[in-house]
């Protein structure tokens, strides 16, 4: 049987491990090799880390690093952040990383998927779309560079497109819910799940693990992503890094 | 020693951490010589079928595992695409495949698939050792992660080491003499790859 997919989701920040709110306020929480290796110690399913910088500063992704993280991950690893070319995703991926996610980089050239696609195959590519509720009727648009570009995109639509060009997976990121804690725009994913026929996963707004449950109970096999909740502990929010046993995760799957 | 194939694809790192944590000797190989050198060979692999044979292709290693396979019959294990690409062919692409072992390679057929599948097939899924021993030597009820649209189909069945269930059963491990393959990423399935990779290790 296939499972859903309960997923860690790191941020960086001038090398080292962060987490925002609402995609601002960066807070350091740690070395994210240190994070990696006790996450290979809790057996985690699939391994996201995403540099936050790279984009806004249009620096290359930092390619040292990604070699780390890859060699130290005992689970699969996608990386994401500042991915503008085909030959940026060979490079990434030839250091040994499995999936490397696009984002801002689409909005302009779309194409970037379905010329990667040949080279590296649909599987490793995966298109992250930041969405935000936006204009007076809080409809949902696809955003970029940290949440503060909007780009006029309808996620629903621009998922889809994305999908016809041969992107492997597509992450929904809520900003109105990044580090909240509050649960998981499920309308929003309901209206993705309808419409492509992809891996899908959720990141943006898992506060426990209750959130992970109902995500399954609703979806069956979809990835849930988080920050917040597999970085922090309590209520003031005490760097630890956590993440359920297998009991637990088993536990999540049975209704 | 176990020969790492590096021809710029597969995560040869992420073998070489899991080796040395188990004390066994395991280097990666751009040259003819380092191929020879080894008892063992490991072919990873990720990306589309043509890119990973072109890309061996380019490496200049294509002859000499050939001749280490099939003629001193050093044991192989050929990783994802790394496995698909011992077949003779496979729908992905145009170019041939290595040929070491009779099979092609087809993709999922969705309409085959239960609903609520998609491709590709992507995260954790049971692994059905069909002989125990061998790779699979004390894991009776493994998980792999797997990241694939294509899968194997072997000519004759004696062949399938496991099989896996997306949709349909597929198979996910292939044995053929000296020749095997995984569909699935042990390098990054925990315990469970660890122990496929020594048992790998260890074969007589």
């Amino acid at each position: 049987m296939l499972r859903p997919r309960l997923i860690p989701c790191l941020l960086i920040k001038n090398g080292g491990l962060v987490k925002t709110v609402n995609f601002a306020n960066p807070k350091y929480v740690g070395d994210p090799i240190n994070a990696v290796r006790i996450f290979n110690e809790k057996e985690v399913d699939e391994l996201v880390v995403l540099d936050i910088d790279a984009t806004i500063k249009r620096d290359e992704p930092d390619y040292q690093l990604i070699s780390h993280l890859a060699s130290e991950c005992r689970m699969p690893l996608c990386y994401g952040g500042g991915v503008q070319t085909v030959t940026q995703i060979e490079k990434i991926i030839s250091l040994g990383v499995e999936k490397v996610a696009v984002s801002s980089a689409l909005i302009e050239n779309p194409k970037l998927i379905s010329d990667a696609a040949i080279r590296v195959g649909s599987q490793s590519l995966v298109v992250v779309i930041d969405v935000r509720k936006t204009g007076l009727l809080r409809r949902h648009e696809v955003v970029t560079h940290n949440g503060s570009r909007r780009t006029g995109f309808n996620p629903v639509e621009f998922a889809s497109y994305m999908a016809e060009l041969g992107a492997g997976e597509i992450v929904i990121n809520s900003v109105d819910r990044d580090g909240k804690m509050i649960g998981y725009d499920l309308d929003l994913v309901e209206q993705v799940r309808q419409k492509i026929n992809l891996p899908l996963t959720v990141l943006g707004g898992a506060g426990s693990l209750d959130d992970f449950r109902e995500l399954f109970d609703r979806f069956g096999l979809i990835g849930a992503a988080a920050g917040s909740l597999f970085v922090f502990k309590g209520k003031y929010r005490a760097v630890l890094i956590n993440y359920p046993n297998r009991v637990e995760k088993e536990a999540l799957l049975t209704k | 020693m176990i020969a790492l194939v590096d021809y710029g694809l597969g995560n040869i790192q992420a073998f070489a951490n899991i080796f040395r944590h188990l004390g066994i000797v395991a280097v990666p190989a751009r040259t003819a010589n380092d191929v020879r050198a080894a008892s063992k060979i490991i072919l990873p692999g990720v990306g589309a079928f043509d890119w990973a044979m072109t890309r061996l292709q380019e490496s200049g290693l294509r002859d000499v595992l050939d001749e280490e396979v099939l003629e001193a019959k050093k044991p192989v294990l050929g990783i994802c695409v790394g496995m698909q690409m011992m077949a003779r062919s496979s729908e992905e692409g145009k170019l041939s495949g290595l040929g070491w072992i009779d099979a092609t390679v087809e993709r999922f057929e969705t309409r085959f698939l239960e609903s609520k599948t998609h491709l590709p097939h992507m995260g954790w899924n049971d692994v059905t050792p069909l002989e125990t021993g061998n790779l699979f030597s004390g894991l009776n009820t493994p998980r792999y992660y797997f990241l694939h649209s294509y899968f194997m189909k072997t000519d004759c069945e004696k062949n399938v080491l496991a099989t896996s269930n997306y949709g349909i059963t597929f198979t996910s491990a292939v044995k053929s003499g000296n020749v095997y393959g995984t569909q699935f990423h042990p390098e990054k399935s925990h315990q469970w790859g660890i122990l496929l990779l020594k048992n790998f290790a260890e074969l007589a």
